[in-house]
């Protein structure tokens, strides 16, 4: 029998493996166990409750981020029960001396920003989080997956997880994005194709020109997105752009372990003849600037068509999805995405709020003002270290000339579970990774887009092709 | 955790595919740091014609008259019937607290989301695969009011009402968990000298992995 190479899920996971169970299951090593204040009460509850302590104390980071105000610190949480779940949260750790960047720590944010910037996610660890869009981290190389607070629970307990192997899936993404095209771009055009449930059950590696030539930054918002398809995680390959993002970051390896680091993480890509059961081809050059129409992010459409008609639908479950999200949207079938005028925008989440996302947002709307239909446009940074590098740059003032509100780093609007949020019928322009319903707000209409689509729909008060803007 | 026994149960039938976890338990209520009382509010924004907020008592609210949940006989209802990839979207374990908290302890559906699913064994539920052909005979059949059905997780079976079987499969050490009523960390644990061993290999190698991280 002839062995096929192994892909780099197949590495990343056989380097993990403490026990196998004879059920086929796996004893799988955590590295890295990012906490944060929504997904964790109840695991440190049990834990307690259990008399139970932490496996290992430095393999955690904890940062509240979900519940954070993003007006004014000082004035502290209004809400009583986000207020208990962050002091929850630094109690928690207080108690059992777990690193927290707290509220008034300058490097807060949100969770999955942080990691990387940090240094704290490494190229060939397993990373995990109670926060399902965990597969963000799968961008350097490493194996990251959203978990439940059980297993959060678990992993505190036994610096372990019990896990079934994924399988192996590749979507490559052939030539390069033309001009105006991001990676918000491409992995909608990749979710639109292949749908949520395209990655179920596999772990998805991105490769291909155009996704070798994405910034990390544009690699983790790729990778973000991984689950809006169905698949836990998403992996790249390990190259120079990766290892040269994590030098010298606060807690990349030291000078005298550094060498040794690079040469293994070197050996992280998929072995040449190694074999996916599922593999997914795209053509980057026809990629276009995508916006979604409907409440989930499979419901999407390039900027230049149109509110699908769900009569095109291929069967029954397809149709009445398609009328139930256009009924909740309010629109009707046909109309030009151009023609969808909006309420608020919002720049920010996991997926787009990182350095690179805030300077193609503020390249648009220079010298450029927020449409007098638009209620409300927030810059939402995705930490306190991005938040500082944006003013060093002057791009909080672009934002702010334009009449954007230049906020504090956390989830914001992508969930609305602070005070920032559409009202019943409010539609939005946002960079975030979700369009379900109430998502962003009871009753709330959101369009999910790239940071540049979202400035210059800002700037029209309603979508346009930011490529001939 | 309970022991998961024999269900002989009235099916509540939920013809609709895709639903996330946010509609299962909006996200106001993901606020909450207890893992009990989500069940009141399961599916707020499709039962209640009001808008839910953590703490409020449920007694008194209007409810949809349209929704599912809210049909005569429903209650007490162990048994959900629902359309694919049902528990998609956000990871949050408060959708299975709040079907549990409910009531439910068995999902029936062709398929679900893969984190949901894993959650549910965790938490005492069965979620159980079967066939689309199954499904959709299922869903004629839960039309009539009252209709009943049984599961057997040890024989692995769900017996309609003529008596006839469908088969299902489960993993094998999660049927054993749910059987007995197992904590899975407790499981685990009991491969201490192995992690340990694990451990101090991959400090040697990686010794990176393990730097503290020290507050500003
Ligand atoms: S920004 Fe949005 S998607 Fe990202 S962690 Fe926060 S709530 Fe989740």
């Amino acid at each position: 029998m002839i062995m096929s190479g192994k892909t780099l899920y197949d590495k990343l996971w056989e380097d993990h493996l403490v026990h196998l169970n004879p059920d086929g299951s796996s004893l799988i090593y955590i590295d890295r166990h990012l906490v944060h204040e929504v997904t964790s009460p109840q695991a440190f509850e049990g834990l307690r409750l259990a008399g139970r302590k932490p496996w290992r104390i430095s393999s955690i980071l904890a940062v509240s981020d979900h519940n954070v105000p993003t007006k004014s610190r000082e004035l502290g949480i209004e809400d009583p029960v986000s207020r208990l779940q962050i002091e929850t949260l630094d109690q928690n750790c207080r108690d059992l001396g777990i690193t927290e960047f707290d509220i008034s720590d300058p490097r807060q944010g949100i969770v999955h920003v942080i990691g990387p910037e940090q240094g704290a996610t490494l190229p060939g660890m397993t990373v995990v989080c109670g926060d399902s869009h965990t597969s963000t981290h799968g961008a350097f190389g490493a194996l990251a997956f959203g978990i439940g607070t059980s297993e959060v629970e678990h992993v505190l307990a036994t610096q372990c997880l019990t896990q079934a192997k994924s399988g192996n899936m590749r979507v490559t993404v052939n030539g390069n994005v033309g001009p105006g095209v991001s990676a918000k771009d491409i992995v909608l055009a990749i979710i639109g194709r292949i749908g949520t449930a395209g990655g179920t059950g596999y772990a998805v590696e991105f490769s291909g020109e155009a996704i070798r030539s994405l910034s990390m930054e544009g690699r983790m918002t790729v990778c973000n997105m991984a689950i809006e398809a169905g698949a836990r995680s998403g992996v790249i390959a390990v190259d120079d752009k990766t290892i040269d993002y994590i030098r010298g970051r606060p807690f990349a390896p030291v000078e005298d372990q550094w060498p040794a680091a690079v040469t293994a993480w070197r050996k992280l890509h998929s072995d040449a003849d190694a074999v996916f059961e599922r593999e997914v081809q795209f053509d980057a050059p026809s990629i276009q600037p995508q916006v979604t129409w409907g409440t989930s992010p499979e419901m999407v459409v390039p900027v230049t068509g149109k509110v699908p008609d769900p009569d095109s639908a291929a069967n029954r479950v397809n149709r009445d999805s398609m009328k139930k999200a256009l009924e909740y949207m309010g629109l009707r079938p046909g109309l030009a995405m151009t023609d969808i005028h909006l309420d608020r925008v919002f720049v920010g989440s996991c997926t787009n709020s990182r350095i690179e996302d805030l300077r193609v947002a503020a390249d648009v709307i220079r010298g450029r003002r927020v449409a007098a239909n638009i209620r409300e446009a927030l810059v939402v940074p995705g930490s306190g270290v991005v938040k500082r590098q944006a003013e060093q740059e002057g791009l909080d003032r672009i934002f702010m000339e334009a009449g954007f509100e230049w906020r504090e780093p956390g989830c914001s609007m992508c969930l609305a579970m602070n005070a920032d949020r559409l009202e019943p019928g409010e539609r939005c322009a946002s960079t975030s990774n979700r369009n379900f319903e109430g998502r962003q707000g009871y009753g709330g209409r959101t369009h999910l887009v790239s940071p540049a689509m979202a400035a210059a729909a800002a700037v029209a008060g309603h979508f346009v092709d930011v490529r001939t803007f | 955790m309970e022991a998961f026994q024999r269900i002989h149960s009235r099916v509540v039938a939920m013809d609709r595919a895709n639903v996330d976890t946010d509609a299962i338990i909006p996200k106001q209520f993901l606020k909450s740091i207890r893992r009990t009382g989500f069940g009141p509010f399961l599916f707020d924004e499709w039962r209640y014609l009001d808008r839910g907020e953590p703490g409020m008592d449920c007694t008194d609210r209007p409810l949809n008259p349209d929704f599912e949940l809210n049909q005569p006989g429903c209650e007490g209802a162990e048994i959900l019937l629902v359309g694919q990839n049902f528990g998609c979207g956000s990871s949050r374990e408060h959708a299975p607290w709040a079907l549990q908290d409910y009531g439910i302890r068995v999902l029936i559906a062709c398929s679900y989301a893969d984190i949901f699913y894993n959650n549910c064994f965790k938490n005492g539920l069965l979620p159980i695969v079967l066939t689309k052909e199954e499904v959709d005979r299922l869903f004629q059949e839960a039309t009539s009011s009252d209709y009943r059905l049984k599961i057997d997780l040890e024989s692995q079976t769900v017996i309609m009402p003529n008596g006839d079987c469908l088969n299902f499969s489960v993993d094998g050490s999660r049927k054993y968990r749910l059987l007995n009523g197992l904590d899975d960390i407790d499981l685990s644990l009991q491969y201490s000298d192995q992690i340990r061993e694990y451990e101090s290999k991959r400090r040697k190698h990686a010794p990176w992995l393990f730097r503290e991280l020290l507050p500003l």
